[in-house]
C-alpha cells in the first residue's frame, strides 16, 4: 500500500511541477531566456485565487480569473523586462529575471504579510479513502486539472492555426517570419499561455496547503528549471516526462535517501547524474 | 569604530568572493550559479579544522585547497555540459550542497556551527589580513588577465570549438579556471567563518551565490576594477539603506533589475563610455586621402 501511496503523491506532486515548467520551457524554446521570475507568477496565481475565492466564494471562478488575470501580467513581464534585453548575452536576462523574482517575493511580503494568508472556508478539503489510500480531493482536482490542461495546449498546438504558427516560431523563427507569422505575436501568448498554467498550479498549491505564502515560489521554481533541463531545455514532451520522473524520484527519494539529503536536493542530485551521462538532457535528438 | 571595521571586513571578503567567480565567468567564460557553496566548503573547513585545534594559518590554505579540488569535480561537468545546462548544473551543486550539509549531524546540521575560534589577530589585524589577501588577489587577477593564460582564458570564453580547433587544451584550461576560483572562493568562505563565527547551511544558499554572480554582471563581466566596485557598492549596499529596513530587498531586486536593462554590459563598460564622451576620445577613422 506504501508502494501505491507513494506512487499517487508522485503522481500529483509531478503534476504541479509539469503545470509549472511548461511555461519554463515555452519561454526557453523560443527566447533562450531562463525565466526565473516564472515562479514570482506561480506565487501570484495563489494570491489571485485566494482573493477570488474569499471574494465571491466560487472556487472555480477564481482558478479562471487566477489564470486571465496572472497570463496578462506575464505578458507585461515581457513586454517590460524580457524585450529590451532579447540581444545581449543570457546571462544577462537571468539576473534581470532574479532581480525580478527578488522584487516580487518582497512586494507580496510587504502588501500580504509574511506569514502568508489562510482561506476562511477552504473548498475541496475533504479526503477519500481508496481501498485504504486517503487522497484529498484538491489533490485529485489538481491532478485532473494538470491533465486537461496540458492536453489541451498540446491539442491547441496540433490543431489551430495559431498553434501552428507558434510550433513553426519555435522550430526556426526566422523562417517563420519570412512566412508571415507575427514572431511578436507569438510571443505574447508564449507568456500568456505559459503564465496561465502557472497560475493554475498555484491556486491548486495554494488551496491544498491552505497556504499562501510569498516564499512559496522559490523551492518549485529552482526543481522546475531542473526540470526543464532535464527534458531537453525547450522540448515541451521531455518537459512533461521529467516532472512526473522528478515528482516519483522525490516521494520515493525521500522514504529512502531522506537521512543523506533533504527533499529539496533529490531533484537535483538526480538531475546532476543524468546530465552526467546525458549532457543534454533525456529527451533531445542529436 | 567597531562598525567600520566589520564593515570594511565585509567589503573585503565579498572583493575576495566576487573576484574568485570572475575568474571563472569572466576569464574563462563559464557560467556557475552555485559559487556560495564553494564559499560553504572553504567556511566548514576552515571552522571543523580550527575548532579540532589547528591553527587558523593552517586551516587556511587546507580551506583554499578542499575547495579547489570540489570545484575541479565540478568543473568537470563543464567538460560535458555547455551554457545554459551548465547554468542549471551549477546551481543544482549548490542546492546538493545546502542540503547535504543539512542532513550532516558532524557538520551541525541544521544548526549550524557555532563559536568559532576567533584568528587572534584582533579586529583591526583581522580586518588589515583580509585586506591584504584582497589586494594580493587584484594583483593575481591582473596578472592572469595579462598573462598567456589569460589569453587562453578569453579565446576558450570566446569559442570553444575555434580554440580547439587553435590547438588550445580548452579542457585543461577549464579546469585551471574551475580550480584557481574555487580555491579563492574556500578562501572567502573561511574569511567569512572567522569573521561572523557562526555558520549555518543557509549562509551559502542559492541567494548567496546570486549576490556575488550581481556583482560580477553588474561590476562588468571579466573587468578586474569593474567586480572590485561593484562588490564594494553591493556588500554594503543592503547595510546603507537600514533605515528602509523593510524596503531594502525590494530595492535590491529593482536595482537588479534597473542597473541590467540599463546598462547590460555592466557598469565598467558605462564608464568606459562616459569616460570616451568626455575626452572626446573618438574611434580614429582613417580617411583615404
Amino acid at each position: 500500500m506504501l508502494f501505491i501511496d507513494l506512487i499517487l503523491q508522485g503522481l500529483i506532486q509531478g503534476g504541479v511541477y509539469a503545470l509549472i515548467a511548461i511555461g519554463l520551457t515555452l519561454v526557453y524554446g523560443l527566447l533562450r531566456i531562463l525565466h526565473i521570475a516564472h515562479a514570482g507568477l506561480y506565487a501570484l496565481g495563489g494570491y489571485c485565487a485566494l482573493f477570488i475565492t474569499e471574494a465571491t466564494g466560487s472556487f472555480s471562478l477564481a482558478i479562471v480569473g487566477s489564470m486571465i488575470i496572472v497570463g496578462i501580467v506575464g505578458m507585461a513581464v515581457y513586454r517590460l523586462f524580457y524585450q529590451p534585453i532579447l540581444d545581449k548575452p543570457p546571462v544577462v536576462a537571468l539576473i534581470v529575471s532574479i532581480g525580478l523574482f527578488i522584487a516580487m517575493e518582497e512586494l507580496y511580503r510587504i502588501f500580504f504579510g509574511a506569514n502568508g494568508l489562510s482561506y476562511t472556508a477552504a473548498p475541496l478539503q475533504g479526503t477519500i479513502e481508496f481501498y485504504g489510500i486517503y487522497i484529498r480531493q484538491s489533490e485529485i482536482v489538481s491532478l485532473i486539472l494538470a491533465f486537461v490542461l496540458i492536453s489541451g495546449l498540446s491539442l491547441f498546438t496540433k490543431y489551430t492555426r495559431i498553434g501552428i504558427a507558434w510550433r513553426a516560431t519555435v522550430t526556426d523563427p526566422v523562417m517563420a517570419e519570412s512566412f508571415g507569422v507575427d514572431v511578436l505575436k507569438v510571443r505574447y501568448l508564449n507568456f500568456f499561455i505559459g503564465s496561465m498554467m502557472a497560475a493554475a498550479a498555484g491556486s491548486m498549491v495554494g488551496l491544498t496547503n491552505n497556504l499562501v505564502e510569498p516564499t512559496m515560489g522559490s523551492i518549485p521554481s529552482y526543481k522546475a528549471l531542473a526540470i526543464i533541463v532535464l527534458g531537453g531545455l525547450g522540448n515541451v514532451r521531455g518537459t512533461l516526462i521529467a516532472a512526473l520522473a522528478i515528482g516519483l524520484a522525490e516521494s520515493f527519494g525521500t522514504i529512502y535517501l531522506g537521512d543523506f539529503f533533504d527533499r529539496d536536493s533529490i531533484a537535483f542530485a538526480f538531475l546532476i547524474i543524468v546530465l552526467m551521462i546525458k549532457p543534454k538532457g533525456l529527451f533531445t535528438k542529436e | 569604530m567597531g562598525y567600520e571595521i566589520s564593515l570594511l571586513t565585509i567589503m573585503g571578503i565579498s572583493v575576495i568572493g566576487a573576484l574568485s567567480l570572475n575568474m571563472i565567468l569572466g576569464f574563462c567564460g563559464q557560467i556557475s550559479l552555485g559559487h556560495a557553496a564553494f564559499l560553504g566548503i572553504g567556511a566548514y573547513t576552515s571552522a571543523m579544522l580550527t575548532k579540532a585545534g589547528i591553527p587558523f594559518l593552517l586551516a587556511l590554505p587546507a580551506a583554499m585547497l578542499l575547495s579547489g579540488l570540489i570545484g575541479v569535480i565540478v568543473g568537470f561537468s563543464s567538460l560535458r555540459v555547455r551554457h545554459d545546462f551548465l547554468a542549471i548544473t551549477t546551481m543544482g551543486v549548490s542546492f546538493l550542497f545546502t542540503g547535504l550539509v543539512r542532513k550532516q549531524e558532524f557538520l551541525g546540521g541544521e544548526m549550524g556551527i557555532a563559536a568559532i575560534p576567533d584568528p587572534g589577530y584582533g579586529k583591526v589585524g583581522f580586518m588589515l589580513f583580509v585586506f591584504a589577501m584582497a589586494i594580493a588577489l587584484t594583483i593575481f587577477s591582473l596578472y592572469i588577465k595579462r598573462s598567456w593564460m589569460g589569453f587562453t582564458f578569453d579565446t576558450v570564453a570566446d569559442d570553444e570549438d575555434t580554440a580547439t580547433l587553435l590547438g588550445v587544451n580548452v579542457s585543461g584550461y577549464k579546469l585551471m579556471a574551475f580550480a584557481l576560483g574555487t580555491a579563492f572562493a574556500g578562501l572567502a568562505g573561511a574569511l567569512y567563518a572567522h569573521n561572523v563565527k557562526f555558520i549555518d547551511p543557509e549562509s551559502f544558499g542559492f541567494i548567496e551565490s546570486i549576490t556575488i554572480l550581481s556583482m560580477v554582471v553588474i561590476g562588468g563581466t571579466g573587468s578586474v576594477w569593474g567586480v572590485i566596485s561593484a562588490a564594494v557598492v553591493l556588500s554594503v549596499f543592503p547595510l546603507w539603506f537600514q533605515f528602509i529596513d523593510d524596503y531594502k530587498l525590494l530595492v535590491y531586486g529593482g536595482l537588479l533589475c534597473a542597473v541590467m536593462l540599463l546598462s547590460p554590459d555592466g557598469i565598467s563598460s558605462l564608464v568606459v563610455k562616459l569616460f570616451n564622451k568626455i575626452f572626446k576620445r573618438e574611434k580614429v577613422i582613417h580617411v583615404n586621402t
